[in-house]
């Protein structure tokens, strides 16, 4: 009979050897790396924003409107100091520096996104794990789920945020509640094949009670797919939190989102594009970066599913 | 196959009843006062009563859930706050645009999508399929919006090749009409083409590896109609499916599309009830979005039958 401790330190090899292997991969994949790179500058940028010669993203200025990108402008500080700034995205129609607002917009976007990643990838998690494996639950999440996957997610969303008002808060949550259906079948799929699998049968017939099965057995087989979906979500998330900015039922008009900016800027689209630009290329190649990563990722980490697509 | 017809039917209605107890739900249970939220901050208690009764908040729960249902399976839903229409007749105004704009959409998507997709997988690995495939990574990543002002700018403002905005029936003549829908099909196209082209190549590469293929093209048959008559033929089925999938896309789309173009469209109508406080109509746009999508998908799924012999049920 083998000894557990020497199962113990096999495994621990296997996985050891297996673990700078999947780095070295990740590193090796174009996607992930221009993904990461990407978003590590949106991170910085938005983390930094006060120290990268930004003015106040909400101050008005109404003598300096509509400036275009690189317009120089002597500012009196409330010191008394006067002080030499260049407006290296122009200006909104209030006159606020839209460099300002465009790097501050960065928090936002990515707040939103990691956090309705978070949350719906948990709470599916939990319903998808008790629907696998309770069988008098499973029918009737399953229904529930695939009534909230029958709304469009942006309406669902839009719905959501003009009951609970507009906030930070109520946005993630309206943006992650659509998000969830998939989450719960993703996991509810796995834990449905998992649960055939020898060695849970085995766990089984020795007595192991069904939360330390769920744990030690099913739980890091949902890691990888989890991973792949959750990156999935974090760019519809951006993207959707934008949308709803855009178009007035999100974030408040003046906090700086990307979304927000663009609303603000459509007005006068025609003759000042630069409100759109600038927000615009920050938005798509943040949701590019999330994307790539996601593909990247699912590559490296779920050839089966790689091979579909 | 009128056993499956109707077994299909049969179990789409639990769908739509989760639908229609989630919208009506959405309401009823918002934390704190829903008619107070609806009101708006400098509404007056008598303001906030009226929309109270209005909305029958004061009956019990299953009370109103039965008078909504029963409007609801008479096809009235309810009256609209802000433009003080019924929210169905509202709705019926406004559908002509939104129908035009995911037509002339699909249409675009279809032609352009599915040669892509096969062409991409023919030649894959080539430049085409890189092309193709790195447009798709793109696609979904470009919001509509910013899209759309993209395009406004370069072919309506700088080239003036088209209106900036606006929609003409198409009772006001043919070329109108197509002229004020050429720009928004192509943007909101543009993100379904990403889906549609990468699914199709991703389905004729699954088919192109089958013997069947080996031996159309021993036989001596040209490339096309292998690709067209045995490839494509075969990998429908997914490729159908996604378009079903994608209708979702699409319906958010179009309320960002149809804001952009200032199309008065269904999309136009749920930003504006959201801006105006306008529950029912709101309720009822998303009610009537949601039993179109699962409609179609119904459809596609019927469809198998024709697409694929072999599927018979």
């Amino acid at each position: 009979m083998t000894s557990p401790d020497l199962v113990d330190s096999a495994a621990q090899a296997a996985a050891s050897a297996e673990r700078p292997g999947l780095l070295r991969q990740l590193s090796r994949n174009p996607s992930v790396v221009f993904g990461t790179v990407v978003l590590l500058v949106m991170v910085v940028l938005g983390l930094l924003a006060p120290a990268l010669d930004t003015l106040d993203p909400a101050g008005i200025d109404p003598a300096w409107r509509n400036k275009r990108p690189g317009t120089e402008h002597t500012i009196t500080l409330p010191s008394g100091q006067e002080l030499e700034y260049v407006h290296r995205m122009g200006t909104d129609s209030l006159g606020r520096d839209l460099y300002s607002r465009v790097l501050y917009g960065a928090r936002i976007s990515l707040v939103v996104g990691l956090a309705v990643a978070v949350i719906s990838i948990a709470v599916g998690l939990v319903i998808g794990l008790l629907a696998g494996y309770v069988r008098w639950l499973d029918g009737v999440a399953m229904r529930v789920m695939d009534g909230l996957m029958a709304i469009p997610g942006i309406l669902l969303a839009i719905g959501l945020v003009s009951l609970w008002g507009a906030g930070l808060a109520t946005v993630i949550i309206a943006i992650a509640v659509p998000e969830i259906p998939r989450v719960v079948r993703l996991v509810r799929s796995i834990v449905l094949s998992i649960r055939e699998e020898p060695y849970v049968e085995a766990a089984i017939s020795v007595g192991t009670p069904l939360v330390p099965i769920l744990y030690r057995h099913v739980l890091p087989n949902t890691i990888a797919p989890l991973l792949v979906q959750g990156t999935y979500v974090c760019a519809s998330a951006i993207l959707v939190e934008a949308i709803l900015s855009f178009l007035g039922v999100g974030i408040p008009p003046e906090t700086p989102t990307w979304g927000n900016i663009m609303a603000e800027g459509r007005v006068l689209f025609q003759v000042f594009p630069h409100n759109i630009l600038f927000p615009g290329v920050f938005l798509a190649l943040t949701i590019l970066a999330v994307n790539l990563l996601g593909d990247g990722l699912r590559d490296t980490l779920d050839p089966r599913m790689a091979k579909r697509f | 196959m009128t056993a499956f017809v109707a077994q299909r039917l049969l179990a789409t209605i639990p769908v739509l009843v989760m639908v229609a107890l989630f919208v009506f739900l959405m309401l009823r249970l918002t934390p704190g006062d829903p008619a107070a939220i609806i009101a708006g901050d400098n509404a007056t208690p008598v303001q906030i009563e009226e929309i109270r009764e209005r909305l029958g908040l004061n009956d019990p729960l299953p009370t109103q859930l039965a008078i909504w249902a029963g409007k609801l399976l008479q096809g009235d839903l309810g009256e609209s706050f802000f433009f003080k229409k019924k929210v169905t007749e509202l709705i019926l105004q406004r559908v002509e645009p939104t129908l035009a704009l995911a037509t002339t959409t699909m249409i675009i998507t279809l032609l352009v999508a599915i040669p892509l997709g096969v062409l991409a997988a023919y030649r894959q690995g080539g430049w085409l399929d890189r092309t193709v495939m790195g447009f798709s990574v793109a696609g979904f990543s470009v919001p509509v919006f910013v899209l759309g002002y993209l395009l406004i700018y370069v072919f309506a403002v700088e080239l003036k090749w088209f209106p900036v905005q606006g929609y003409k029936s198409i009772s006001a003549g043919l070329w109108p009409f197509l002229h004020r829908l050429i720009l928004p099909s192509l943007t909101l196209s543009v993100i379904y083409i990403a889906l549609i082209a990468r699914i199709t190549r991703a389905s004729v590469i699954d088919v192109l590896g089958e013997d069947y293929i080996r031996t159309a093209k021993a036989k001596g048959l040209t490339n096309r109609t292998v690709l067209v008559k045995h490839a494509l033929r075969n990998a429908a089925v997914p490729i159908v499916t996604i378009v079903g999938i994608g209708i979702a896309l699409l319906i958010g789309g179009v309320v960002v599309t149809e804001s952009v173009y200032n199309i008065p469209g269904l999309g136009r109508l749920t930003v504006d009830a959201v801006l105006g406080r306008d529950y029912p109509t709101i309720q009822a746009v998303i009610l009537v979005f949601s039993f179109v999508y699962v409609l179609i998908n119904l459809v596609i799924d019927l469809s198998y039958t024709l697409l694929d012999p072999r599927i018979r049920y």
